[in-house]
Order: structure tokens, then sequence, then C-alpha cells
């Protein structure tokens, strides 16, 4: 048998490396032709991108602000102050939503017909209506319908007014409560609506999860002599944690874009600043261009957080 | 959808145009594209407010009504002989310089404050018409509240809708008293009105003719007072896109011919006397320039010779307009003020038509 030259174009390890190369240069040419068409457009209407602007004072106020903040400070500053009052409500709010969702997926599990008849209400009623008009609801008529000075809800420790949320040992000076810990009324009416909504996603997930998890392991456990409780924490849910943390991540990133609705309940967030700062500068695309970074990093790192619980916990199961 | 938070979002596809077309903007070559765009639609695209009581606001009949709405009618009938050749579209005050800018609308009507960075190329890049009102800020309180100064607002909740100027303005004022405040923005004035309405703000702020159009659609007009002094001059005009001369020329005639036709005494009921008049007498070299008689004003602007008459015989003149929706005998009870002619001691004042 005479030894044959295989034709390149039959070469098993050339033409899959051939057609990488023509599809990535297909893709960094259509990216080149899109820049360009988008840097000589904005050239042509004057909009070249800058970002000196970045640097002037802000001139306007932002309630709330964890960060200190007054008008004089830049604009940076306050798409910082925005950001941290953004990742202020998405981490109590992932903390939040995980109990209450785990707590309700659980829950539909129950031996107790009436409570599991009311976590399906609960999310059927929740995860259909959209999530725009639940924070109005909750802002609109039913935080902003609290009472306000002596007549607030008081429990010990916690008074609940029109004007806020006080935590601590809230006092009333002159008609106006004060308190260790403030909430304002636009925080907590878009904390509880993120939580109610995303919680109801979550406890699917987690109900999914546990559902995985088959019935054969309820018996052994409870033939071991395990209680319901011990069941679920030392059996079931070792095991369904690799099923819901996947789940998770889907909806802890939908929370994080969710929050961008602040602005429905007056809560200034990092999309709420930034719409000021884009009407007050005219820069929209540098401004569209901080916001598509900002939530993309964030959303990111809390893939890269879930993925990193993933691992663990799917090695800890093998 | 009364709410929509993310509206701002609007401006992507302003930056999926810039991106995907290869060609230029529309409205930077020399001739006016967008003044040959309206022609060959038949239709004026104008952006208007559309929840603003005597300013532009759905009527119960469903036709949309109010000073703003009749200024895009004058352009639509000036430009297109036909009134009633107009869309409108509702804006917020946030998304409205993209709706321009991206070429959504052909015309901003939306009570929008001329300054110097929504003129400037580097800003908002806006084209202004002459200024239609001059007004300034003010400050909404509960009438049962006993405040009676911006200072006593130190330390409370402010309401104001965000993306207009009164943002500004406002924290502006508050950092010359050396006193802290509380804004609450929102991004639709109903939001805005409605968490004041609420109590959640001790104040609400914007232009003074805007509040009191507001608090007359109250369902309790009375139990609310506008502060005594302005926070700002809020000087309110209509605007195009920038880099179309030709198409701002043409708005800026329309405009101009409202304020010069109620100086001449040219109304919506004899515009057609007058018209007649002017045909008939040859020395009346002024009233036949400006009705199109002689000469090519309107020729020279792109626009029908005869476009004053369409537009005076569409919506009246400029006093028609402001009497039928802001006048005293309308809810919004505002007096003539600084917009009267400048015959009578106001600020409006039309430059020569030849």
């Amino acid at each position: 048998m005479a030894p044959s030259v295989t034709p390149w174009w039959r070469n098993r390890r050339l033409i899959p490396w051939l057609v990488q190369a023509a599809v990535g240069l297909l893709v960094l040419v259509l990216v080149a032709f899109l820049l360009g068409n988008l840097v000589q457009n904005l050239a042509a209407a004057g909009l070249l991108l800058t970002w000196r602007w970045i640097g002037n004072p802000a001139g306007f106020d932002i309630a709330g602000s964890w960060l200190p903040f007054s008008a004089d400070q830049p604009y940076w500053w306050a798409l910082l102050a925005g950001l941290v009052n953004t990742l202020r409500v998405v981490v109590i709010g992932l903390i939040g939503a995980s109990i209450v969702g785990t707590a309700v997926g659980v829950a539909s599990f129950s031996g107790n017909a009436l409570l599991r008849g009311l976590a399906r209400v609960y999310v059927e009623l929740i995860r259909n209506i959209p999530l725009l008009l639940q924070l109005v609801f909750w802002y609109f008529v039913v935080f902003l319908s609290l009472p306000g000075g002596a007549q607030a809800i008081q429990w010990p420790g916690v008074v609940l007014a029109q004007s806020g949320l006080y935590l601590g040992m809230p006092e009333l000076v002159n008609g106006v409560w004060q308190a260790p810990i403030r909430l304002s009324v636009e925080f907590a009416a878009l904390l509880t609506g993120l939580i109610v909504y995303i919680s109801a996603f979550i406890s699917e997930v987690v109900r999914g999860g546990i559902a995985s998890v088959p019935k054969g392991q309820w018996e052994a456990a409870r033939a071991l002599g395990f209680s319901p409780l011990q069941t679920l924490r030392r059996v079931v849910l070792p095991q369904a944690l690799p099923v819901i943390v996947p789940g998770l991540n889907n909806q802890y990133i939908s929370l994080a874009k969710s929050s961008s609705l602040a602005i429905a309940c007056g809560y200034a967030d990092l999309y709420s600043v930034a719409e000021t700062t884009l009407n007050q500068t005219g820069r929209a695309v540098e401004v569209m261009v901080i916001l598509l970074g900002a939530y993309l990093a964030m959303d990111l790192v809390i893939s890269a957080l879930m993925n990193a619980l993933n691992r663990a916990v799917q090695l800890r199961s093998r | 959808m009364p709410f929509s938070p993310r509206k701002v979002l609007r401006a992507l596809p302003l930056l999926a145009g810039l991106v995907l077309t290869g060609c230029a903007v529309e409205g930077s070559g020399p001739q006016s594209q967008k003044l040959a765009a309206v022609k060959a639609r038949g239709q004026l695209v104008c952006g208007v407010d559309g929840k603003l009581p005597g300013f532009s606001f759905v009527a119960p009949d469903g036709r949309y009504q109010g000073f703003e709405v009749d200024l895009c009618r004058a352009v639509a009938a000036g430009v297109l002989s036909d009134p009633a050749k107009v869309e409108f579209r509702d804006l917020s005050a946030s998304e409205r310089f993209a709706a321009v800018n991206s070429g959504e609308v052909d015309l901003l009507s939306r009570s929008t404050t001329m300054t110097l960075s929504r003129d400037a190329a580097g800003g908002n890049a806006l084209s202004f018409a002459p200024i239609h009102f001059y007004g300034g800020q003010a400050v909404m309180v509960n009438a049962g509240s006993g405040i009676t100064s911006l200072k006593q607002l130190a330390g409370k909740p402010i309401c104001v809708t965000t993306g207009t100027t009164t943002e500004l303005n406002l924290a502006d004022r508050m950092r010359e008293l050396n006193a802290a405040y509380m804004p609450l923005k929102f991004q639709n004035d109903g939001q805005t009105y409605g968490a004041y309405l609420q109590g959640r703000c001790v104040a609400v702020t914007s232009d003074r003719a805007l509040l009191a159009a507001k608090r007359s659609s109250f369902s309790d007009p009375k139990a609310h007072v506008l502060l005594a002094g302005d926070l700002s001059k809020e000087p309110l005009a209509m605007g195009t896109v920038n880099g179309d001369p030709a198409w701002a020329d043409a708005v800026r005639w329309i405009a101009y011919a409202l304020m010069q036709a109620e100086e001449s005494g040219i109304t919506q009921a004899n515009v057609e006397a007058k018209l007649a008049e002017a045909q008939a007498d040859s020395n009346q070299a002024d009233l036949r320039r400006f009705l199109g008689v002689d000469g090519q004003l309107g020729q020279q602007l792109g626009l029908p010779a005869d476009f004053v008459v369409q537009v005076i015989k569409a919506v009246g003149n400029y006093g028609e307009i402001f009497e039928r929706n802001l006048g005293v005998n309308t809810r919004i009870n505002l007096e003539r003020g600084t917009n009267r002619q400048w015959t009578d001691g106001g600020l409006i004042y039309s430059p020569p038509f030849r």
C-alpha cells in the first residue's frame, strides 16, 4: 500500500482550526464594523464619547445615601452612592428571599393541608403578577398608607411609620421618630416587593429540588427514627442542594436586575442616579455604558459565587 | 402602561441606530431632511406630556387638548395645511430628549425649559423655537402645614420628577440656604404627585404654571398653596433636533407667526376677512407679506405661501391659544403676566416678517 498524503481539506486537525479561525475573524470584523459605525455616527452628531464630565459636581442630592453625599460632589461619586444603595437592597434582598423562598418551598411538602395550600396560593398569586405592579402596590397602597407620628405601628424595639421603619429603641421627639437604625419607606417597599416576588420563584426551585430526592430516602430516614425536621436537614436537603443551587443562581441574578425598578417607589438606586445624571449631562451613551457595565459586573459576581457554591455542594454529595 | 421606570431604555434604540446605520444621522444634510420627511409622511409626530391639564392632556372626548397641543397643531397647519395631521406621543421628562435625537418625534412640545446645556451640541443637542411661555419654578405645600418659605423645608422630604431642571434648581436653592433636604425622585408626574398627595412629601416642586395646572386636577385644590417667590426662570420652548436648521427655522417662524398675528390683531375669526382686505388693498404691504399675498416668505422656509393663514385659521393667534387653554376663564386660571405682548409690557415679541 502506497503511503497516501491526506489532502489539507480532509485534515481532521486543520479543518476545525480553520473553521474556528474563520468564525472568530467574522465576529471580529462585525464588532469592528459596528464600533466603527458607532464612533463615526457619534462624531457626526457631535457626540464623541468623553468622560470628562464624570469629575464635575453632580449638583443634585441623593436621599437616603449610605455613602456621605452632597450636591457638590462629582458625578462618579454620585453613581457610586447609587451603586452602594443598589447593593444594599440586593444583598439584603437575596438573604430575605432565600429564607422566605426556602420556607415556602418546604411548606409545600408539609403534612398540613392548609399550610400546603397556602404555599401554593402564595406562589401562584405572586409569580403571576408583574413585579412593577407589586412595587407600586407595596409603596403607594401599603407603606404610604401607614399612620405617622404617635399613631405609628409600634412593637417593642420597632416602629413602622409612614416616614419609614425604625429599629433599635425608637423615640418620638417633637412628632418625629428617632432611632439608631432607620430604613426609609422607599427602601422598605422595594425590599418587601423584591423579597416577596423572588421568593415565590425560589420556593419553586426549592420544591423542585426536594421533589427530585427519591421517596425512598424519606421512608428510609423515617425507618431509622429521624424526626421530619431531621429528615429534611440531614437526608433530603443535602441531596436536593445540587439541584437547587443552579436554579437559585438564575433567581439571584433576576433579583439583582429587578432592583433597577427601584425608581417606581422613589428609591435612589444606581438606575435612578444614572437617569438623573443622563438628563443633567446629556451623555446618554456613556451613562448607558456605565449602567450596563455595573449590572453586568454585579450579575457576573453573583454567578461566580453561585458557581463556587455549586461546586462545593456537588462534591459533598458524591 | 402608566408606570414604566425603564423608559430611559428608550435611549437604546438611539444607540442601536447609531451602531447599525451606516449613513449619517437624520437631518444633518444641507437640505432639511426632516421637513421633507414630514411632508412625505403627511403627518407630524409631536412629543407632548399628555397628562398636564392646560398644556397637553387627553380631554373626555379622547382628543388631545392644551396650549402645547395647539402649538403642535399650528406647526402641522403651517407645514401640511391641515391641523389634524398630527400624531401625539406622550413622553416622560427623562425620555424626551432621546425621542427627539433619535427621530422618534419631529417636534418636542413638552413644557421644556430652554437652557444652555439642552441647546448645546455637547449637551442634549436640541434646537429651540422661540420661548412661548415665561414661567418660574415654585413650591406647593399643604395649606395647613404652616410652611411659608423654602427655608422651613430643611430636612423635610420634597417630591420632584427626575430629568427636569426643577431637580437641579431645588438642589441649588437649598445649597444657597445651606439647608439639607431629602429629594424623593420619581420618574413620572403621576408618581410624584401621588406620593405628595399621600403625605410622603411635605412639598412638591415644579414650574408655577404646571403646579397650578396639576392642582386644578386634585380633588381638593383649595387645600394646597403655592409659596411666593420663584426658585428659577423657566422659559418654555418647543424643541427640534440639532443640525437641521431648515426644519428649526420652519418651526421657529410658525411660532413667531402666532405672536405676530396677535400683535397685528389677526384672529381665528377675522383671518379670512383680513386676507380679503390684503388682497384688495395693495397698499397694505406688511399685511400682504405676512399673509403670503406678496413676497416669498413661505417659499423661503419651504412652506406654503399662505402658511400664516393656515396656522391662524387652525388655532388662532398666540393670545387666543393662551386664553383658551390657560387663561383666567379656564380651570387653570393664569394671568397673562409676563406672557403679554411687548406692546402691553410683556415679553412676547416677534421679529418682523419680511
